[in-house]
This record gives structure tokens, C-alpha cells and sequence, in this order.
């Protein structure tokens, strides 16, 4: 039985998301810029998936730029700001994604000020701690909206209140807490999001932009997206972003009660089956519902990842890629854990495609793995 | 430890992204093994000669997915600077001449690499070595041997892996020539069949073994010294011992009528000592920190041959000491330019008996 629970790195496409795409892959051509009437089709389709994604998040139509994806939304919110008459200090937390650790590199790169905003031990970010870095110097402050590593929710509204009373534009990356938690888009001037992790196609994003917020365009071309965002439009994917974002809209409170249910489930389970495990993602209401992250003294994330995945469980640590092999999760680190405990960290993310009964498999085949590999390390 | 491999075994096989190792799976996978492709991240910097790029990995991971079989990149970072590069930099600054592949293949390949292996279930682990272990059907008892094909034979390097994880070992390459392994490459279509090999010391960058350890010890640079002769006059300087090898003829910048080679390096006063090329054959050698790849250590008494580099043909030799401790040896032969933190190897015939690494050379009264 091959069980997934790796749905915060991607969510399965949904058929009824396949179904609507369809069309728009085989007799529905057209380039949303044409003038003639598969053209126009396809814009329709186009804007119309504007405005579900517009609707879920409660923003306008007109303010969603369709993007490549998260990482393509977050660089395109934090490089290309106009930074106006504003000195150049950019505030941001220690736990955020690549694309937003990078895309600030970048601005550090040009000169920027970089203050990061510290986080407790629950990955938690204190309104009052963004509040007092904030000052007439900052140019933008960056928060992810949920973590992907550990599912940490962010008090965005408070940390929205708190910039805004200073008139700085609060850039929020809410990839991980669409489809899972209620966004609202209000107080929050940017809003990066992504399809595949709502059961929308990969490939396709969107950054919701406050309509008095200025952005240089990072990709130059047409005019497409009102020129913010240049490139013939990916119809069927943005077609199966819109379809998503309606899904997700009508089901988000049922499917985060059944993924708490089984989360809860799942760390009874862990915690009765395997010694010396500790939860690093958040008990309370702050946390993503489908969310877990734990880890096993002494057991190497990336050693038990591949243990459970050869029993059919697929699951995270904290680097995804080759290179990054073995590094500490910076988002563990961040929140007090030392070098060797953040290399240990797994997440378990649940979704849709979860039973109930796939939480004992998962008990079952983890428990197997660390005491399988807590005995070899004690031969060795 | 006495286990004979099975089809539907699970074998780890270390995959480097390179046409041996690559070979190596593919053989597991033919021969029904449910084989775990795995890379090591040994290193931090890319070197230009080296391993460990983001490409050797990629490599290695196409290989995998079009074997299909499951892939992971580990980091074995620490494990490979305990064991490999730290005693690298101390072993140059101590007047010998390290060899660090013998050690990563005894502390992490067939150290902390099987320690993965086995937490991931395997009963075997691989690796793309040119040698052989042969098994005895009945007991699983393993010996190590040398390559059927000599010129790429790596027994040597792997002389010091410990009997219980040699028992557990798998060398798919043992039987084959490096042609015949390009050719079951290309016939498989892998994507590395014409890949070139890697033969530099992985972390260092291309050949610049001095620079290297001066950099990483920076600390306590080993200073300068004297260069002196067979009857002890100073012939020349140096500005550290770490550039010098037993035999060295070149970059010593000494005058003379004949060529002078590297007889000595005390590490003590910085000394280097020179002399003729005849200066250079020893006769006989010590050996310390043995492994035994037999039941007991080979007794004294007996003739073995040894291999005092890894290109070297075997020596005829007679163990003149022999214990868990290390081993004292007297070849028939002169043994040219024996070299302290080298490993000496002993062979009956094609079968690894055991080696040490040496700490003296020895000459006749």
C-alpha cells in the first residue's frame, strides 16, 4: 500500500480540475491576445479564473497577476517593488521559503537592509516584534502566511495592522495556507499563491497586488497581466488554478476538520509507538490543519525519509533538493532547535487523497523504520 | 556473517554518477536484487577534478530513474572530514604522505555508507570497485580478491575494510575488464557510457596536494626547514615538509651533479634528507594498525607478496613479525622508495590476506 502525505510539496490534480482544463488543452487554442474570436475565448476563460482566485481570497479581479508559480509570485513581489521615496530596508522572518530568503538576498545584494523579525520556538512571529522593527526606512515587510516546513500560522491581520499604520506594503507568501485556512486578503498589499498545492495544476501562481502598490515587471515582453507580468498566458493552467480556487472555497471548513482529526490521530499514534519523538509544529489553532513535523532523536530526517519512502510512504525533511543533502533546516534552527536536532526534523502533511486508515499505516511503517535505524547506529 | 547473497535481497549500492558505479547497479538490478541507489555529499566545495558536483549527482540520479530503482543523495559531510581530510592535512604535516582513498573506503564507504545501507534495510551493500569477493558457497565465508582485469585492479585500496562489513559486500566489477563495463554501459544506454574517470583525490584540486594542506592548516604551517644529504651537509631549504614525498626528484631545487631524490623527512627538526636514487630502495618495511582479511593475522615466517603503492607490481616477501599490532616484512627484492602513510598491502596471490599502514622503512644491516 503506497500511502502520500508530502501534500504541503504538491497536491494531486484534481479530476474535476483536469476535466475544465481539458478543453483548453486540445480544441480551445486560441492566445488570450488575439483579437479574433479564439482569442477571445480563451480571455474569457482567462478572466474568469481571475475572478474565482480573486473571490477566494477576497480580493479584486483586476488586482491578480497570474505568475508561473509561488516562487515566481515572491520574487516578482519583493524584487520588483518600487521602492518609491522609501530608504531601502526590507523586514522579514528567519523561517520564510527559498524564493523569499533569495529574492531578499537579492535586495541585499543592491543594498538593502535586511532586519529579521526573530520567531519562538513554535515558529510563531510576535506582531508586536514586527511592529517595533518597522520604521519610516522600510520599504516592505515579507511574512509568510503559514510555514511550509512546520505549518506555523502567522497572525497575519495584527502583523497587516502594524504595517499599515506605518504605510508600508506587507507582502504575505500564502502558498502553503491556500485550500487550507481562510485568506483574506485585506491589510495585505501582496499575496503570493500557487495552484498545485489546492489541487490545481503545477506551473501556475498568481500575486495579488494592491492596486496603489507600483511593480517593475521582472519578466519584459507584451502587456499581459496589464503589463506587470509579460508572456503568452498559460490558459489551461490558469484555467485549472480558477476551477481549484472554487473547489477549495466550498469544502475549506470539512476538509480541515477531517485533516485535523487524522493529524491528531497520527501524533497519538507516533507518540505511543515510537520513543523520544517531539512535535515541532504548533498545538494550537495556529497551526495548518493537515501539518506535522516531528523528529526522532538521534534519527536523521533525510535517512528516515528514504526508509519510509521504501515502504511506501512518502514524506519530507527539510531540504528537498540533491545538493542540499544533510543541511539543517533553517527554519528548525530558527526556532531553537540545535544543528543536529534540525537535521532530524520530518514533515508529515496530510490531504484529500488520506484515509483515516492510512494513519496507522503511517504509525506503523515510521516506527518500524526508527527503531530499525536506532539499531544500527547502536552497532555501529 | 556467514550469508551468501539472494535474488530479492535489498543492496545498497553507492552510486557516484559515474560509468562504474552505474554499471555496478545495473548488474544488481539484472541479477534481481531489489537494489537502493544512494550518493554520497562528501564534500562542500566543488572541485574542479572532484566528485560530489550537483552534476555527478544528477547523473547518478538518471541513472537510477532509468534503472528504476530508488535514489538518495546523503551527507556524509562530517564522517568524510573526521576520517578522510582532517587525517590527510595531520599526516603531511607529520612528514608522511596520506593515502586518503584507503581511508574513506574503510570509514565512510564501508563505514558510515553501510551504517546507512543498514538502516534502510539492506542486507548488502555495493559499490563500483574493481576488485572481487569470492565466497565460499557452503559457509558465506568472503574473501577479497583482486580484479580479474589488472590494470584497473582496485584491491588495494579497499585492504583495510573491516572482515564483518566485507562479508556484507557486493563488487559487481570484480569480473569484468573496463572495456567490457563500457560496453554493457552503452548497451544499456546509460547516459554516462562515455563519461571520462576521476582520478585525482577527490577534494583536492587537480594535483595541488601542497597548497591544499598549506591552506587547510594554516595554523601551524609546518616551517621551514633544511635539505640536507647522505653525509649532512645542507644543500638547500624549504618552506615546509608537507611538499615532499619519499622518492621525490622534483621541486627540490638542490644543485648537483647527479639527480637527488627524497631519502628522509623528519617532521621533528624540518628536516629533509636527500640522496642518490640507490638511497631510495629499502629492503624491508613496518607496518602498524593492521586489518586481517584472514582468520588470524598471517603468521611470521610466511611469504606473502606485498604492494607497497597501488601501482606496484607485488613483491616477493618473507613476514619477519606478525600480530594484531602490525606486521614487519623482508622482501626478496629492493623495495623502491617505501613512503610512511602509505598502506602495505599483502596478497597470496590474487587474494588480500591483510595490510597495514607504514611507518619505517627498513634496510639491511
Amino acid at each position: 500500500m503506497r500511502i502520500y502525505a508530502d501534500h504541503n510539496a504538491s497536491v494531486p490534480l484534481r479530476p474535476e480540475v483536469l476535466q475544465v482544463m481539458l478543453p483548453f488543452l486540445r480544441e480551445q487554442y486560441g492566445n488570450a491576445s488575439s483579437v479574433h474570436a479564439w482569442g477571445a475565448r480563451a480571455r474569457c476563460a482567462v478572466e474568469a479564473a481571475r475572478a474565482e482566485v480573486a473571490a477566494l481570497v477576497g480580493a479584486r479581479p483586476a488586482d491578480v497577476v497570474f505568475t508561473s508559480g509561488g516562487t515566481e509570485s515572491n520574487n516578482l513581489a519583493i524584487r520588483g517593488l518600487e521602492r518609491g521615496n522609501r530608504r531601502a530596508v526590507v523586514v522579514t522572518t528567519p523561517i520564510e521559503h527559498a524564493s523569499v530568503r533569495e529574492s531578499v538576498a537579492a535586495l541585499a545584494d543592491d543594498g538593502y537592509e535586511v532586519r529579521n523579525v526573530a520567531v519562538d520556538g513554535a515558529g510563531r512571529v510576535a506582531p508586536d516584534a514586527v511592529a517595533a522593527a518597522v520604521d519610516d526606512d522600510v520599504a516592505l515587510v515579507t511574512v509568510g502566511w503559514a510555514n511550509n516546513e512546520v505549518g506555523t500560522i502567522q497572525p497575519i491581520a495584527a502583523i497587516g495592522a502594524a504595517c499599515q499604520a506605518r504605510g508600508i506594503p506587507l507582502h504575505v507568501d500564502a502558498v502553503q495556507a491556500l485550500g487550507k485556512i481562510p485568506i483574506d486578503v485585506r491589510g495585505v498589499a501582496l499575496l503570493s499563491l500557487s495552484a498545485h498545492k489546492i489541487g490545481g495544476p503545477q506551473g501556475v501562481g498568481a500575486l495579488v497586488v494592491r492596486s496603489d502598490i507600483g511593480l517593475r515587471p521582472l519578466l519584459r515582453g507584451g502587456d499581459q497581466e496589464r503589463g506587470r507580468r509579460a508572456g503568452t498566458e498559460n490558459v489551461a493552467g490558469i484555467v485549472g488554478f480558477g476551477a481549484a480556487c472554487r473547489l477549495v472555497g466550498t469544502e475549506l471548513g470539512a476538509a480541515a476538520e477531517a485533516c485535523i482529526a487524522m493529524r491528531e490521530r497520527l501524533w497519538d499514534g507516533m507518540r505511543a509507538a515510537v520513543p523520544e519523538v517531539v512535535r515541532h509544529s504548533p498545538t494550537g489553532p495556529d497551526c495548518l490543519p493537515n501539518t506535522l513535523t516531528v523528529s526522532f532523536g538521534g534519527v536523521r530526517g533525510e535517512a528516515l525519509v528514504a526508509a519510509v519512502d521504501l515502504a511506501g510512504v512518502a514524506v519530507s525533511s527539510g531540504s528537498a533538493c540533491a545538493a542540499g543533502a544533510g543541511e539543517p533546516s533553517h527554519v528548525l534552527l530558527a526556532m531553537g532547535c540545535d544543528t543536529a536536532r534540525a537535521r532530524d526534523g520530518v514533515r508529515f502533511s496530510l490531504g484529500r487523497t488520506n484515509v483515516p486508515e492510512d494513519v496507522a499505516r503511517i504509525v506503523e511503517v515510521t516506527g518500524q523504520a526508527v527503531r530499525r535505524i536506532r539499531m544500527a547506529r547502536a552497532e555501529a | 556473517m556467514g550469508r551468501t547473497p539472494r535474488r530479492g535481497d535489498r543492496v545498497v549500492v553507492g552510486m557516484s554518477g559515474g560509468v562504474d558505479s552505474s554499471v555496478a547497479a545495473a548488474l544488481l538490478v539484472e541479477a534481481g536484487f531489489d537494489v537502493v541507489g544512494l550518493s554520497m555529499r562528501l564534500w562542500s566545495e566543488p572541485t574542479a577534478s572532484g566528485c560530489c558536483s550537483l552534476d555527478d549527482f544528477l547523473d547518478a540520479r538518471r541513472v537510477a530513474d532509468q534503472l528504476g530503482i530508488p535514489f538518495y543523495v546523503m551527507d556524509f559531510r562530517d564522517a568524510f572530514v573526521d576520517t578522510v581530510v582532517e587525517p590527510f592535512i595531520t599526516e603531511y604535516l607529520a612528514g608522511r604522505t596520506p593515502n586518503p582513498c584507503v581511508r574513506c573506503n574503510q570509514f565512510v564507504k564501508f563505514g558510515s555508507l553501510w551504517q546507512r545501507a543498514q538502516e534502510l534495510g539492506a542486507a548488502w551493500l555495493a559499490t563500483g570497485h574493481y576488485a572481487r569477493v569470492v565466497r565460499d558457497p557452503v559457509s558465506g565465508a568472503a574473501q577479497l580478491c583482486a580484479a580479474v582485469d589488472a590494470a584497473k585492479d582496485q584491491s588495494y585500496f579497499l585492504f583495510s575494510i573491516e572482515p564483518r562489513v566485507l562479508a556484507r559486500t557486493l563488487l559487481p566489477l570484480g569480473a569484468l575488464c573496463k572495456n567490457e563495463v563500457r560496453d554493457r554501459a552503452r548497451a544499456l544506454n546509460l547516459p554516462v557510457a562515455e563519461k571520462a574517470e576521476s582520478q585525482e583525490v577527490c577534494f583536492v584540486p587537480k594535483g595541488q596536494y601542497a597548497a591544499f594542506v598549506a591552506r587547510a592548516a594554516a595554523a601551524h604551517r609546518p616551517s621551514a626547514g633544511d635539505i640536507v644529504d647522505e653525509t649532512g651537509r645542507v644543500v638547500g631549504r624549504h618552506d615546509g615538509i608537507h611538499q615532499f614525498t619519499i622518492g621525490q626528484r622534483r621541486g627540490l631545487g638542490v644543485q648537483g651533479a647527479a639527480p637527488h631524490y627524497v631519502t628522509g623527512i623528519d617532521p621533528a627538526s624540518g628536516t629533509v634528507r636527500v640522496g642518490p636514487r640507490a638511497a631510495t630502495i629499502a629492503t624491508g618495511l613496518r607496518a602498524v594498525q593492521p586489518n586481517w582479511l584472514t582468520e588470524c593475522p598471517v603468521p611470521a615466517g610466511e611469504r606473502v607478496q606485498v604492494k607497497i603503492r597501488s601501482r606496484f607490481a607485488p613483491a616477493s616477501a618473507t613476514l619477519s613479525a606478525s600480530g594484531p599490532d602490525g606486521f614487519e616484512l623482508w622482501a626478496d627484492a629492493g623495495l623502491p622508495a617505501v613512503t610512511p602513510g602509505q598502506a602495505a598491502v599483502l596478497y597470496d596471490g590474487v587474494r588480500v590476506v591483510g595490510g597495514g599502514w607504514i611507518v619505517d622503512a627498513l634496510r639491511a644491516a
